[in-house]
């Protein structure tokens, strides 16, 4: 698979990714959307590791971190995401907002 | 010393695991239901039978569940080396089968989510809570044991114990990888998720195809999870006098009969019990274990 | 030949069940169109030459994924998709900004006049891999791990509602209630 063919696949994903973000109310939803994101962000490492830099482990590194990255970001906004419907009822970004005021 | 592996490994591993998935539920079947016969009559006659469905059930998700059981468990399998060869000898070995473990979760929680049935659905989130809680004193296990034999080739690992067994000198981690197992293929104590409290939790409300693929596909996760001890653990095919692959077979056998008989000594218990024993109990003795073979390592 | 046929059929199926996460109506199938998206984005790391990594993301992203349908399920409105409805806003705005952002990209990718190859992937990438966490990159190592531990602390404490020092003081000697749920362990 060609570079190109990679970033391409990692481009189509962060745009998936990043039209769910902006779209989808439910925070749940919105953290799938981030997911995607990052799954382009592994495909364009391992991409550039293959195809540019093979000697050296930079690429990899940064497939572990985003991958890492992926676990936490699911872990805390889980955490967040009860901590405030047990505070408010809320799980939709808009009323969260809202509430602030 | 893994040998190269030609064709016939790949298509000869499916059945050669069906046959003794197939006999681990005969052995273990419940007397008065006829043993060997009874059990292959049970699954002619859900072969044959017509699928129930249920109101509103989401059957692209259920099917997919169902299949991916079995599919898992055969994936899984084929880093074990019968013998000295093995389908693949990947040089991720132990990673696989932990990956393809864990696809199972997912399996048997579609399973519970497809037929839109709550109690089928309490069964596939108590899988969940048990996964989460056995994965990590399973997953440290694993690591010892690839530690030990500073590789994640499982041909290394069998290799490293051409001496002594690993389940010699790393025994914490031997048991804890068998109550783990047991864990991951919901058996014995651990089969709360299709307990009959919950009415079969998970597997509740299939029939026909879905339930033989289903509960066999538990049998072959069993299987290849007991499988998987012996060249992690027992030595592999290193033995005297009997070639290799009897070896595999003999020792298979026997960590298949002891998981069996665990089953019929064991209580089950309420679910929350045994995870706060995984919690509480198996991770810090893994993690102990760890440390210690970790330090034989650096001292060698 | 074959391999890059099935890199490509992986790219696509990728992008494919992306888009599906936004576009099904039950939440149990998002989640799995998600988790099949990482798959294939493993199988395309695993085709690239990085075995250990692509097997470990297929391990971490089931189990998240495993993990992350409890919560679809348990707060999202209308789990099984059966009452069709619709929570978003700002599509359109949104649709342009990615489209537009999309072939920002790929016309880069495409133009850019990409370096050669430097060098020749090494034998054994997992080693070499493991060999730059514990030298050379230690700090990164060493970061992930204070991250993932900070997680850890940090998830339990929001997530819990009043643990044992809640409950039992300070001392853990002020009588035994029972836990908010069973199974509730350490007293």
């Amino acid at each position: 698979m060609s570079l190109q063919a990679v970033m391409v696949l990692a481009a189509a994903l962060l745009c998936t990714g990043l039209f769910g973000v902006l779209t989808q109310q439910s925070v749940v939803m919105l953290m799938m959307g981030l997911e995607l994101m990052l799954g382009g962000v592994v495909a364009t490492a391992a991409g550039t590791w293959h195809h540019l830099a093979p000697d050296r482990a930079d690429g990899q590194v940064i497939v572990l971190v985003a991958v890492t990255a992926m676990a936490l970001e699911m872990a805390i906004g889980f955490a967040v995401v009860t901590a405030l419907f047990r505070e408010r009822e809320v799980d939709v970004t808009d009323r969260a907002a809202e509430l602030k005021e | 010393m893994a040998e190269a592996t030609s064709l016939w490994a790949v298509v000869a591993l499916p059945p050669v695991l069906v046959v003794a998935a197939a006999t681990v539920a005969a052995v273990d079947a419940r007397p008065g239901t006829g043993g060997v016969a009874g059990t292959g009559r049970e699954v002619l006659r859900l072969l044959v039978q017509q699928r129930r469905s249920t109101n509103a059930s989401d059957r692209l998700l259920l099917r997919g569940g169902v299949i991916l059981l079995p599919m898992a468990a055969l994936l899984a399998a084929a880093v074990v080396p019968f013998g000295f060869t093995s389908v693949s000898d990947l040089p991720d070995g132990v990673v696989w089968f932990n990956a393809m473990e864990a696809l199972a979760w997912a399996a048997v929680w579609l399973t519970g989510w497809g037929p839109n049935s709550a109690l089928s659905m309490i069964g596939g989130y108590r899988f969940l809570a048990q996964g989460l809680a056995y994965e990590i004193p399973h997953m440290l296990a694993l690591t010892t044991a690839a530690l030990g034999a500073e590789s994640l080739r499982v041909g290394a690992i069998v290799d490293a114990q051409a001496g002594l067994w690993f389940a010699l000198w790393m025994p914490v981690s031997f048991v804890v990888y068998l109550a783990s197992a047991l864990a991951m293929a919901f058996w014995g104590p651990f089969d709360q998720p299709v307990g009959s409290d919950a009415a079969g939790g998970a597997g509740v409300e299939l029939s026909g195809v879905d339930r033989v693929l289903f509960l066999g596909g538990r049998r072959l996760l069993l299987t290849v999870a007991a499988a998987v001890s012996v060249p992690l653990f027992l030595g592999g095919g290193h033995g005297p006098l009997l070639p290799g692959w009897a070896w595999t077979l003999v020792k298979t056998a026997a960590v298949v009969a002891l998981l069996l008989w665990v089953r019929r000594r064991l209580p089950v218990l309420r679910m929350e019990r045994w995870t706060a024993v995984s919690w509480m109990v198996l991770t810090p003795l893994a993690i102990a274990q760890a440390l210690l073979v970790a330090l034989v390592v650096l001292g060698r | 030949m074959l391999s890059a046929v099935v890199l490509h059929a992986l790219a696509a199926l990728a992008v494919a069940s992306g888009v599906l996460v936004f576009v099904v109506d039950s939440m149990a199938r998002a989640t799995f169109s998600l988790l099949t998206s990482l798959l294939c984005v493993a199988g395309v790391v695993i085709g690239l030459g990085l075995d250990y990594l692509g097997v470990v993301t297929v391990l971490m992203m089931t189990i998240e994924m495993a993990v992350m349908a409890v919560f679809m399920i348990m707060y999202m409105m209308n789990p099984a998709g059966l009452m069709p409805m619709t929570m978003v806003h700002n599509t359109r705005g949104s649709a342009v900004l990615c489209g537009l952002l999309f072939v920002l990209l790929v016309t880069g990718v495409l133009l850019i006049p990409w370096p050669e190859p430097r060098g020749r992937p090494p034998r054994d990438a997992t080693r070499e891999l493991g060999m730059s966490l514990m030298g050379p990159q230690m700090l990164t190592m060493m970061t992930l791990g204070m991250a993932l531990f900070a997680t850890i602390v940090s998830g339990v404490v929001l997530a819990v509602r009043g643990g044992r020092y809640d409950r039992r003081g300070d001392g853990l000697d002020a009588g035994r209630e029972p836990g908010p749920s069973r199974g509730d362990v350490g007293g």
